[in-house]
């Protein structure tokens, strides 16, 4: 029984970090309808960015901060490069073009700053601690309410202030949005470089866990299944998602795995979201569209 | 897509009227590029047939595959290299298991294989649509690429978890002989394939997969029963997809496990329908040629001119950077792909013979 808890526990902690990554999708996705391919890539470069500067012997938040600019500068460029043209043409089209910008953007990165693993420390001890009977890691506690804070501050973002509503209303009809005085481009710019933070946020955690390298930005594989569960417009439902995924992958891996040999996680969280996708195939917090011929 | 794009732009054809008045010229053209194929051998080295022409023809085939599901029926697939590894895999298991060593045969049961088990990883998709169908590519993907490698039964028990040409027959030749045998049996089987794929989407099934990638909602109003040609997208692809990781696996690399079809590859493929032309036949032999070319060009150009000193991790960054930057110019300045301007250059020689 204690192992059971255990590992429920463990993948739901664990599970937090897949929502981390699924958050930014999220994001995106809300605001423009773009699946964005490249938000593991993004993960993956302000990880670097932020070991790069670290190891030039920059303090570590000074670093933190600079890569801050850098990505936020990054994300006003792709919006301007890449997205702009790219604005009147269907989903798929900027689903692949993110895949591209995906190529380039860890291209670049590992070109310029090396593809070797390296170590990042963000100052949390990755030791395990006893509640009773119970083993947990405290760095997954310390995701977990990392998580929480970033979902809060995003929902009084999104609900408060002046650009959290105009966001919503181009989420809502890009149309009538920009024919009330909207922005568009200046949205998506915004929208994209809070998501390259949720990024970097992801990025730090992903990489204090298991190192900088590249398997960093195949994050977001394991992102879609996650967003398949909770829905692709919900932050609840990535969250949600995220702890589901979490738990059903470490339950399956340590009392199914033994039974077909092991090593199921890389695609177990897929057959739990193909099997959602037969039960309920907008997922727990998405929408149901009605479309019009 | 294609459709669209065109009709928004009043100053080019459309596709269908432009096709029908180069189909003299195209014919010639094909007839000629049929011809220079068949004597390769005679006219070049055994690294040219080996080593450049035979794999773009086999990627080619591999994106005519893909092409068939996300270019015309509009189901965007990142599951290409799962189900090339199905091929490979089955191929070999039908020659060292079930003891057919005609190797036709066997590439085409295997081929078979592919495509029903693209028949059961599309059935999920077909309640839904747009991104949630990458999902159920991308557990094929996974899905495969695991039960391959954990079952030693798919590689006959070996040490190492890999496969090999197993001695196959081909109408009394060894198969393994010679690299002639090999091409000419590629050659034989990409052709007969793209002419049959070519058949298909002419024909009324190829014509209700456009009708569902253009609006399914409207086609299902129209009375095209969409679950049944998705269905068959997802069937043909993976056959398609099947034949071509059997050929790529057993006969242009002759020894591969599943390294050879990972979810890179599956990029790859896709790419190469990107930039050779989605919705075209022609493309994704002109787009496998660039994708496979373009970074041998980039080594032998870094080779030559800066020299042994390039890192090769540096060197494979920066193709990564450049294969990035090409799909994102070419879906804004040239969303039809190589394809469009290798019409343009036969319509322009069609007018300047006339």
């Amino acid at each position: 029984m204690t192992l059971f808890i255990e590992t429920l526990l463990g993948g739901l902690l664990a599970g937090t970090m897949y929502s981390l990554v699924a958050i930014g999708f999220v994001l995106i996705f809300k605001a423009s309808g773009v699946f964005n391919y490249s938000q593991g890539s993004l993960l993956l470069f302000s990880a670097l960015t932020l070991v790069t500067f670290i190891e030039m012997g920059l303090s570590f938040w000074s670093a933190v901060l600079i890569t801050l600019v850098v990505i936020v500068l990054l994300s006003i460029l792709i919006e301007r490069i890449v997205l702009r043209p790219l604005a009147s043409r269907n989903v798929m089209t900027l689903f692949m073009a993110t895949l591209g910008l995906s190529y380039v953007i860890e291209g670049a990165a590992q070109g310029l700053m090396g593809a070797e693993v390296r170590l990042l420390d963000i100052g949390i001890d990755d030791n395990a601690m006893f509640v009773g009977e119970i083993l947990i890691s405290q760095f997954d506690l310390v995701v977990a309410c990392l998580a929480m804070i970033l979902v809060v501050i995003l929902a009084i973002m999104f609900s408060k202030t002046r650009i959290g509503i105009s966001l919503r209303a181009v989420a809502d009809d890009a149309a009538a949005a920009q024919s009330i005085g909207i922005n568009i481009n200046r949205i998506w710019q915004i929208v994209w470089a809070v998501a390259a933070v949720v990024g970097l946020i992801s990025g730090m955690v992903w990489g204090a866990r298991q190192g900088v390298a590249f398997s960093l930005s195949l994050v977001v594989l394991k992102a879609l299944p996650v967003l398949i569960i909770g829905g692709f417009t919900s932050i609840t439902g990535a969250i949600v998602g995220g702890i589901l995924i979490g738990a059903s992958e470490a339950l399956a891996e340590t009392y199914l795995g033994p039974m077909v040999g092991g090593g199921i996680t890389p695609w177990f969280a897929y057959v739990v979201a193909l099997a959602f996708l037969f039960i309920r195939p907008v997922g727990l917090f998405g929408e149901y569209k009605v479309e019009r011929v | 897509m294609r459709r669209k794009e065109i009709s928004a732009s009043s100053t080019s054809k459309s596709p269908s009227q432009s096709e029908h008045s180069a189909l003299n010229s195209k014919s010639v053209l094909t007839i000629l590029l049929l011809a220079a194929l068949i004597a390769l051998p005679y006219l070049s080295s055994e690294y040219v047939v080996q080593v450049i022409v035979l794999p773009v023809l086999i990627l080619g085939l591999a994106g005519l595959g893909l092409n068939i599901l996300t270019g015309y029926t509009g189901q965007i697939s990142l599951g290409s290299g799962g189900f090339m590894a199905v091929g490979a895999y089955a191929t070999y298991a039908l020659a060292v298991h079930g003891g057919i060593t005609f190797f036709p045969l066997a590439i085409l049961f295997a081929g078979l294989i592919t495509g029903f088990t693209g028949w059961l990883f599309g059935l999920p998709s077909i309640r839904i649509k747009g991104f949630y169908v990458m999902v159920t590519s991308l557990a094929a993907q996974f899905f495969f690429e695991w039960l391959f490698l954990k079952f030693p039964w798919f590689y006959n028990y070996g040490d190492v978890p890999t496969i090999s040409l197993p001695p196959m027959s081909l109408f009394g030749f060894e198969i393994d002989s010679s690299y002639i045998v090999k091409y000419y049996f590629t050659l034989a089987v990409v052709v007969f394939l793209t002419w049959i794929a070519s058949n298909l989407i002419n024909s009324h099934i190829g014509r209700n997969w456009m009708a569902i990638r253009d609006m399914d909602t409207a086609a299902g109003v129209i009375g095209i029963d969409s679950k049944k040609y998705k269905s068959l997208a997802f069937s043909v692809s993976a056959f398609f997809l099947g034949t071509a990781g059997a050929l790529w696996g057993l006969i242009f690399l002759g020894t591969t496990s599943v390294g050879s079809f990972q979810i890179d590859r599956s990029f790859q493929i896709l790419f190469i329908i990107i930039i050779g032309g989605m919705s075209s036949i022609r493309g994704n032999y002109i787009g496998a040629a660039f994708i496979f070319l373009l970074p041998l060009v980039i080594d032998y150009f870094a080779k030559t001119f800066i020299g042994e000193t390039v890192s090769p991790g540096l060197l494979s960054n920066f193709q990564k950077f450049l294969f990035g930057v090409m799909i994102i110019i070419f879906l804004i300045k040239e969303p039809e792909g190589l394809d469009r301007l290798v019409r343009q250059f036969i319509l322009k020689l069609k007018v300047g013979r006339a």
